[in-house]
C-alpha cells in the first residue's frame, strides 16, 4: 500500500453539491471526503439517493442545472479541478480522468461505429491523425478482449451484446491512459457471469496501468471483490469509511451493519433478514441529528439532537481491534448507555 | 405424493420473427423450448437464469398472458389451454403475478384504493359495500397504513409501491401468485422487508409462489425447490439446498461461482464463462450450452441431453448434462 508522503491521484475534501428545485435547496452531497492512490480501488457504496453517483459526477464535473457543486475542493494528482476554466477542464475529461456508466448503450452514440467512438477520443486527446487514431482503436477494441476487433471496430452499438458494449466503453475510458478511472455501477445492467467477465477485466487493466479505480455501487458483493478501500455513504454524507477486509470485519455504523444484515446470500442459509425499517429521508425534511437515526434501532436522545461527526471511534470498541471512521455516537465519549453493538459483528 | 397444485408439460413459447416484403415469419425465436415442471401447494419454486433465458415468458405462459405455442398448463389438474376467454378470467383469481417495476403496473390516475377496489370488481369476489373494509384490511396486511389508500401511487416510494402491487394481487385471494423480479428493482434494504413480508403472508394466507428471479440469492432464501434456466431450456431443476451445495450442471456452477460475495475473508476459485449467451433464434445444436461449456465434447454438439438423475443425486434432483458423472468424478480431486 502506498505510503503517507505519496500524493493521492483524487482527493476530494468537503464536497458539497446542492439542486437548486423550486422547493429549495437539496443537498445531494453533503461534506464528502476520500482519496485514491495510484493502482487502488476504492468502492463507494449506497443506495438510492445516497448521493453516490452524485459525488462521481462531480468529479467528473458533470453536475448539470438545476445542480451545482457549492463547496469543497476536488484536488487530481494536486491539481484543483474545480479552479480549472470549462476549455481547460475539458483537456482532463475523458483524458486523465474517464468515466463508464450503468447502461453503456446509452451513452454511446447509436449512429457511429463503436471504432470510430474510440478513434474519436484518440484524436482529440492524443493529437493522432484518422488513420493512427483508428489502428488504436482497434488496438483498445483487442484490450479489452472484443475478438475480432478489426471487425468489430466498423459494427455500430445495437450490434453489439450489453457486455460486449461495456467493453467499448471501458475500451474508450481508458485510450488515453488515464490516471483515474470512475466506473459508475458499470456491471449493474448486466447478467453475473457477465458481471465477473468485466469485473476480471476491469482488474487485469488496473494492474497494467496502475489507474486509480472510484468504483460506484449498490453492490456489497462486488465491494468485497474489487474494493481495496470502501466509503459508505448515506443520504449525502460518508458514514463509514475503512478498507475492505476491516469494513467486512467489524462494521461499524448500525447502517452499514443493517446493510451488511438484509443481503440475502446465496453462499449461506439465513433464518430471515434483517430488515432497515423505514426509507431513506427525503433531502426537504433532513434530520437536524444523525440523519440514521429514526431508522436505527440504538438511537437514543442525543442522536436525534446532534449531528454526529466522521471520526475514529474512541469507545464501544474492543481494544487491539482495527477500524475504520464512522459517523455515529456510540462510538464517542459523548454516548451515554450501555455499548447497543456488543456481539454485533458480521463474517467473524 | 402430493397433487401439485400446478403443472405445465412441454410448455412452449415460440415468438416469430416477421420480415421481407410479405412480412412472412421467418425465423421462431424458441423462449420456451420443452419445459415442464409442477407446483405443489403451499411451496415456493423459484425460476433462475440470467436475460433471454426465458424465466419470464415462462412466467407469463403459464397465466396465459402470452399464450403458449404449445403444451400443457394444468391448475388444479384442469388444462387452462382449453379454457375460453371468460373462463379463464374467473380462474385468474386464483393465480396472480407481481411485476418488477410496481411503477409501471400501477394506474397513475387511480388511487390505491380504487386499484384495489378494481380488482376485486373484475373478479367479483368481494360485495361492493364491503371493499373498503377489504381495502383497509390489504393495506394493514401488507404493511401500510389504511389511510394510505387515498393516496396516489407516485405518493410512495420503491418499496411501499411494490407493497401495493402486492396488496392487488392479494385482493382476489388467490392461491397461486407469480412473483416475475418482483424485488430486483429495490434497494437492499427495502428489498429485505419485501422479501420478509412475502414469505410472512405465504405462511399466513397458504400461498403458493412461483418466483422469477436472476439474483440466486434472493432465490436461496425464498425458495424450496429450484429451476436453473439457460436459452428456454431448464437444465437443472432441485430441492434448494441440492441446488446450492452441489450443483451438478456446469452452467450453474458457473452461475454460483460468479456471483460476488459480500464477504473479503472467502476465497473461492472463479469459473469465468467465456463469451455471450448464443441467440435464441438460432441456438445451438445439442446441449444449448456447448458453445461456453468448459467439460463440452462431441456428443454435446450432437445429442441434446435429457434432464436425468444419477445414483449420487438425490431423486428429486435432476440435471440436463450428458457429463454429470465425469464433472463430479473431477470435484472429488478439487473442491469449491
Amino acid at each position: 500500500m502506498a505510503s503517507n508522503e505519496q500524493t493521492p491521484v483524487l482527493e476530494v475534501k468537503g464536497l458539497q453539491t446542492s439542486f437548486f428545485t423550486p422547493d429549495g435547496e437539496v443537498k445531494a452531497v453533503d461534506g464528502v471526503d476520500f482519496s485514491v492512490n495510484s493502482n487502488e480501488t476504492l468502492g463507494i457504496v449506497g443506495e438510492s439517493g445516497s448521493g453516490k453517483s452524485i459525488t462521481s459526477l462531480s468529479v467528473m464535473r458533470l453536475i448539470q442545472h438545476p445542480g451545482k457543486i457549492v463547496g469543497g475542493t476536488i484536488e487530481l494528482s494536486g491539481e484543483d479541478l474545480l479552479k480549472k476554466s470549462k476549455q481547460q477542464f475539458a483537456k482532463y475529461r475523458g483524458n486523465r480522468l474517464s468515466m463508464i456508466f450503468q447502461e453503456p448503450m446509452t451513452s454511446l452514440n447509436p449512429v457511429f461505429t463503436v471504432g470510430s467512438q474510440i478513434a474519436e477520443a484518440v484524436r482529440i486527446h492524443k493529437k493522432l491523425d484518422k488513420k493512427a487514431a483508428w489502428q488504436e482503436a482497434v488496438n483498445m477494441l483487442k484490450l479489452v478482449g472484443i475478438p475480432a476487433p478489426e471487425d468489430r471496430a466498423k459494427r455500430y452499438p445495437h450490434e453489439l451484446s450489453g457486455g460486449m458494449r461495456q467493453r467499448v466503453m471501458i475500451a474508450i475510458a481508458l485510450s488515453c491512459d488515464p490516471e483515474l478511472l470512475i466506473a459508475d455501477e458499470p456491471t449493474t445492467a448486466l447478467d453475473v457471469t457477465i458481471q465477473a467477465q468485466i469485473l476480471e477485466l476491469i482488474k487485469e487493466l488496473q494492474e497494467k496501468s496502475g489507474m486509480a479505480v472510484l468504483m460506484i455501487t449498490h453492490d456489497l458483493g462486488v465491494i468485497a471483490e474489487t474494493a481495496d478501500k470502501v466509503v459508505v455513504m448515506y443520504a449525502g454524507e460518508v458514514v463509514e469509511q475503512a478498507d475492505v477486509k476491516t469494513l467486512f470485519k467489524r462494521p461499524l455504523h448500525p447502517y452499514t451493519q443493517g446493510l451488511m444484515n438484509a443481503i440475502p446470500r446465496h453462499d449461506i442459509d439465513l433464518d430471515e433478514l434483517e430488515m432497515i425499517p423505514g426509507t431513506v429521508p427525503t433531502p426537504q425534511n433532513m434530520p437536524s441529528g444523525c440523519r440514521f437515526a429514526e431508522r436505527c434501532p440504538y438511537a437514543r436522545e442525543l442522536c436525534v439532537e446532534k449531528h454526529p461527526e466522521l471520526a475514529t471511534p474512541s469507545n464501544n470498541v474492543d481494544e487491539g481491534i482495527t477500524t475504520g471512521q464512522t459517523r455515529c455516537w456510540i462510538y464517542t465519549d459523548e454516548w451515554d448507555g450501555p455499548n447497543p453493538t456488543k456481539g454485533v459483528a458480521t463474517n467473524q | 405424493m402430493t397433487t401439485p397444485l400446478f403443472e405445465a408439460k412441454n410448455l412452449q413459447k415460440y415468438f416469430p420473427v416477421k420480415g421481407g416484403i410479405l412480412n412472412r415469419t421467418q425465423a421462431q425465436v424458441k423462449a420456451v423450448d420443452d419445459v415442464s415442471f409442477a407446483i405443489n401447494p403451499g411451496e415456493t419454486l423459484s425460476i433462475v437464469g440470467e436475460s433471454g433465458c426465458g424465466k419470464s415468458t415462462t412466467g407469463r405462459a403459464i397465466l396465459r398472458l402470452d399464450d403458449p405455442t404449445d403444451g400443457e398448463i394444468l391448475f388444479e389438474g384442469q388444462n387452462l389451454m382449453e379454457l375460453s376467454k371468460s373462463d379463464l378470467r374467473q380462474k385468474r383469481k386464483e393465480m396472480q403475478i407481481i411485476f418488477q417495476d410496481p411503477y409501471a403496473s400501477l394506474n397513475p390516475r387511480q388511487k390505491v384504493k380504487q386499484i384495489l377496489d378494481e380488482a376485486m370488481a373484475i373478479q367479483g369476489v368481494v360485495p361492493k359495500a364491503k371493499r373498503p373494509e377489504r381495502i383497509r384490511e390489504l393495506m394493514e396486511v401488507v404493511g401500510l397504513r389504511p389511510e394510505q389508500a387515498e393516496r396516489y401511487p407516485f405518493q410512495f416510494s420503491g418499496g411501499q409501491r411494490q407493497r401495493i402491487g402486492i396488496a392487488r394481487a392479494l385482493s382476489v385471494d388467490p392461491k397461486l401468485i407469480v412473483c416475475d423480479e418482483a424485488v430486483s428493482a429495490l434497494d437492499v434494504s427495502t428489498q429485505a422487508q419485501v422479501l420478509n413480508l412475502l414469505k410472512k403472508l405465504q405462511k399466513d394466507l397458504d400461498l403458493t409462489y412461483l418466483f422469477i428471479s436472476h439474483d440466486l440469492g434472493v432465490v436461496r432464501h425464498i425458495s424450496d425447490r429450484v429451476i436453473v434456466m439457460y436459452l428456454g431450456k431448464i437444465v437443472e431443476i432441485a430441492d434448494k439446498k441440492d441446488l446450492f451445495d452441489s450443483p451438478r450442471h456446469p452452467y450453474t456452477r458457473a452461475l454460483l461461482s460468479a456471483i460476488p460475495i459480500p464477504d473479503p475473508s472467502k476465497t473461492r476459485e472463479r469459473i469465468v464463462l467465456q463469451g455471450d449467451v448464443p441467440s435464441p433464434m438460432n441456438p445451438p445444436s445439442g446441449c444449448r450450452f456447448h458453445t461456453r461449456c468448459p467439460f463440452a465434447t462431441d456428443i454435446c454438439k450432437t445429442e441434446e441431453p435429457e434432464l436425468r438423475s444419477t445414483t449420487f443425486m438425490n431423486e428429486t434432483h435432476k440435471a440436463a448434462c450428458h457429463h454429470i458423472e465425469k464433472i463430479a468424478e473431477t470435484e472429488k480431486t478439487s473442491i469449491v
